[in-house]
């Protein structure tokens, strides 16, 4: 593991931070997923995470609800919630801590509603399970929390198949409001479905965010739709993160080449349509990951012509460094000024 | 409910179909099943009921009418549940002996099928929960051990050590001697002493397959998002694995109960043999030894329609435990 650097201290956001996230190190058998992951989410902000496939985004969700699928652990660090580890937190502990202070949506709005139950039953198993009520007023519950994201009260009777997966999408979130949490965690909420949907829904969910003051993590691989959402993005690439920044400050100054080539991916969303480049090759087995900087291989200011940057960049690894107030960057060319 | 009516339609067309190869049997049959049959009759026996050749003649062939005429006739009097005479059991008609002995048979392969399924399903469901597990390692390979024996050898080893040499459970026919058939509780504790080991035989040998397609469904179950889910809404983990995960992958092994109870029915005839059971396949057995062609082609015609009313009943079931059938 990485020696535990100094959580970057955030000077534009006063709030108080919610979730902390310290050196968490994730392990799916001999795979490192997350690696000596800082991360901080204040109360009431959206926290971007993105980043490709199997950088580790959706582990770091699960890690924190603490429900990895064997043979995925927490191996280090930890989860700090409210100033409380969750780390180490006894079973029931952890149950009750789950939806009731931290909910999330899944990434598949098709799959994650139990094909065999009603809707309103999977409001009543959540509340009923953290709190004493009654199956008539947890659904009356149910139905004015259904009312709130746009959908017909009746529909608490219906199959999750009998809904459109937009619905089923919007279902869930009013699921995971049910309990008023302090946090929600997106996973990529909006992959599933189509680009119209995708903005009502994240709309729909900002302005829930305005009523119930909930923080959001919000993981996705699509930058664009973070730098319209977000408050805070946090860039991961192979288990790390690489890049941290208020979400306009990436948008217009990103320094991280990973980070570049990022939103060099996503077709602006305002403004003439540019060539869009993306990253040559794919992200590397974090079974063995390379040494120095894990995006090396990939990286196009990586060459033999400076070869002490070289040098530097396959074999040490880099560290995150705050270049402007609240904006930090792990990469060995922005340190030496080169970037 | 299109669904349903469509299974049904299926059904009506089984029954059918097997009517009809069992209409045809006999008549496709190398030499003359009526003279082999009358043969194990007594001259006198066959003066004494002299429309007996002709009755014979309809029902396996060899009549002068044409094979349509003959095949309304078959129909109709299965309608009417008229098989003739079963002449090993002369002059007893078939539909008493099949009245006799198919209760015994059902008793047995019902509570013997759903305790089977039951015990199965919960094994595999807690085994597939609790991966690599006491019950995952330990009583799965039990089960899968058994079910690998054929099942008139799991019989002969349950006679063997639990009935001869333990003297727990009674080791031949449905009842004590002694005791008469009727509703009372003499014969009714009487033979449900004797069905024990026979039940316990047809666990032993269908449960491994209900622990094993329960297992392997129920791990792909637990990967599924919905899974996920109700373990982040906090619920009790039992509460997780029966009503999220168990409850979903229950549906693809209960279609699997048909065929499984079908060859259960097949499996009888051994393990009836084995105890001296009087059900209905040991019946079946003697019939097709004897050459008592009218009580075996009844057998064979309950039986199946057994087997096709097993595949209602999971049809039913089916629909009731997946809404997503019942829209379709």
């Amino acid at each position: 593991m990485t020696a535990l650097m100094e959580a970057p201290i955030d000077t534009r956001t006063s709030a108080p931070a919610l979730l902390e996230l310290r050196g968490l190190t994730v392990d799916y058998g001999g795979a490192r997923a997350v690696d000596g992951v800082d991360l901080t989410i204040h109360e009431g902000e959206i926290l971007g995470l993105a980043g490709e496939s199997g950088c580790g985004k959706t582990t770091i969700a699960n890690a924190v609800m603490q429900i990895l699928r064997p043979p995925g652990r927490i191996s280090g660090g930890s989860i700090v919630f409210r100033g409380e580890d969750l780390v180490g937190k006894s079973d029931e502990d952890m149950r009750r801590f789950r939806w009731r202070n931290v909910s999330m949506v899944f990434q598949s709005a098709m799959n994650a509603l139990n094909p065999v139950m009603r809707v309103g039953d999977q409001f009543v198993d959540a509340m009923r399970a953290h709190e004493r009520i009654d199956k008539k007023g947890a659904l009356a519950q149910a139905e004015q929390l259904l009312e709130l994201v746009g959908i017909d009260p009746a529909r608490i009777r219906a199959y999750p198949h009998q809904l459109s997966g937009g619905m089923r999408q919007r279902v869930i979130i009013a699921i995971a409001l049910s309990l008023n949490p302090e946090l929600i965690v997106l996973d990529e909420p909006t992959t599933a479905l189509d680009v119209v949907v995708q903005r009502e829904i994240m709309q729909q969910v900002e302005a829930l965010k305005q009523d119930f003051g909930f923080a959001v993590l919000f993981i996705t691989h699509d930058v664009s739709l973070l730098l319209e959402f977000a408050d805070r993005i946090a860039v991961m690439y192979a288990g790390e993160v690489v890049e941290s920044a208020p979400a306009q400050k990436l948008g217009t100054d990103a320094q991280h080449p990973y980070t570049q080539g990022l939103l060099q991916s996503f077709p602006p969303l305002t403004g003439p349509l540019e060539r869009l480049t993306g990253i040559p090759g794919s992200p590397p087995d974090l079974r063995n990951p390379p040494a120095g900087c894990r995006f090396h291989p990939r990286c196009p200011h990586c060459t033999r012509d400076n070869a002490t940057l070289y040098l530097r960049q396959t074999a040490e690894r880099p560290v995150l460094h705050e270049v402007a107030p609240g904006h930090s960057v792990a990469c060995h060319l922005v340190e030496e000024g080169t970037a | 409910m299109r669904w349903f009516a469509r299974r049904l339609g299926f059904y009506v067309f089984a029954i059918w179909v097997a009517l009809t190869i069992n209409f045809l049997l006999p008549r496709l049959m190398p030499g003359d099943p009526v003279s082999g049959l009358l043969a194990h009759l007594t001259p006198a026996q066959i003066q004494a009921n002299p429309g007996i050749v002709h009755e014979f003649e309809t029902l396996l062939g060899g009549t002068h009418n044409s094979i349509w005429h003959d095949y309304v006739t078959y129909l109709g009097r299965i309608a009417h549940f008229d098989f003739g005479l079963s002449t090993s059991n002369y002059p007893t008609p078939v539909s008493e002996v099949v009245g006799r002995t198919l209760p015994y048979s059902m008793f047995l392969v019902g509570v013997a099928f759903i305790l089977a399924f039951v015990l199965g399903t919960a094994i595999g469901m807690v085994a597939a929960w609790r991966r690599g597990r006491a019950v995952d390692n330990v009583v799965v390979p039990v089960f899968m051990a058994l079910s690998a024996l054929p099942a008139f050898f799991t019989a002969l080893l349950g006679l063997y050590f639990l009935g001869l040499k333990a003297h727990w459970f009674p080791i031949q026919h449905a009842y004590d001697s002694g005791v008469t058939p009727g509703f009372n509780w003499t014969f009714l504790s009487s033979a449900f002493r004797h069905s024990q080991l026979p039940i316990l035989v047809i666990i032993a040998a269908f449960t491994g397959g209900w622990v094993l397609n329960m297992r392997t469904v129920m791990i792909n179950t637990i990967g599924e998002d919905y899974v996920l889910m109700a373990q982040a809404k906090g619920l009790p983990d039992r509460r997780v694995m029966t009503r999220y995960a168990a409850r979903n992958a229950i549906l693809p092994p209960l279609n699997g109960f048909a065929p499984l109870f079908a060859s259960a029915i097949g499996g009888l005839v051994f393990i009836e043999f084995v105890f001296s059971y009087p059900g209905a396949g040991l019946t079946l057995q003697q019939a097709v030894l004897g050459n008592d062609y009218p009580l075996a082609q009844a057998l064979l015609v309950v039986l199946s329609i057994c087997v096709i009313l097993a595949n209602l009943l999971m049809d039913i079931l089916n629909l009731v435990l997946d809404p997503r059938l019942r829209s379709a």
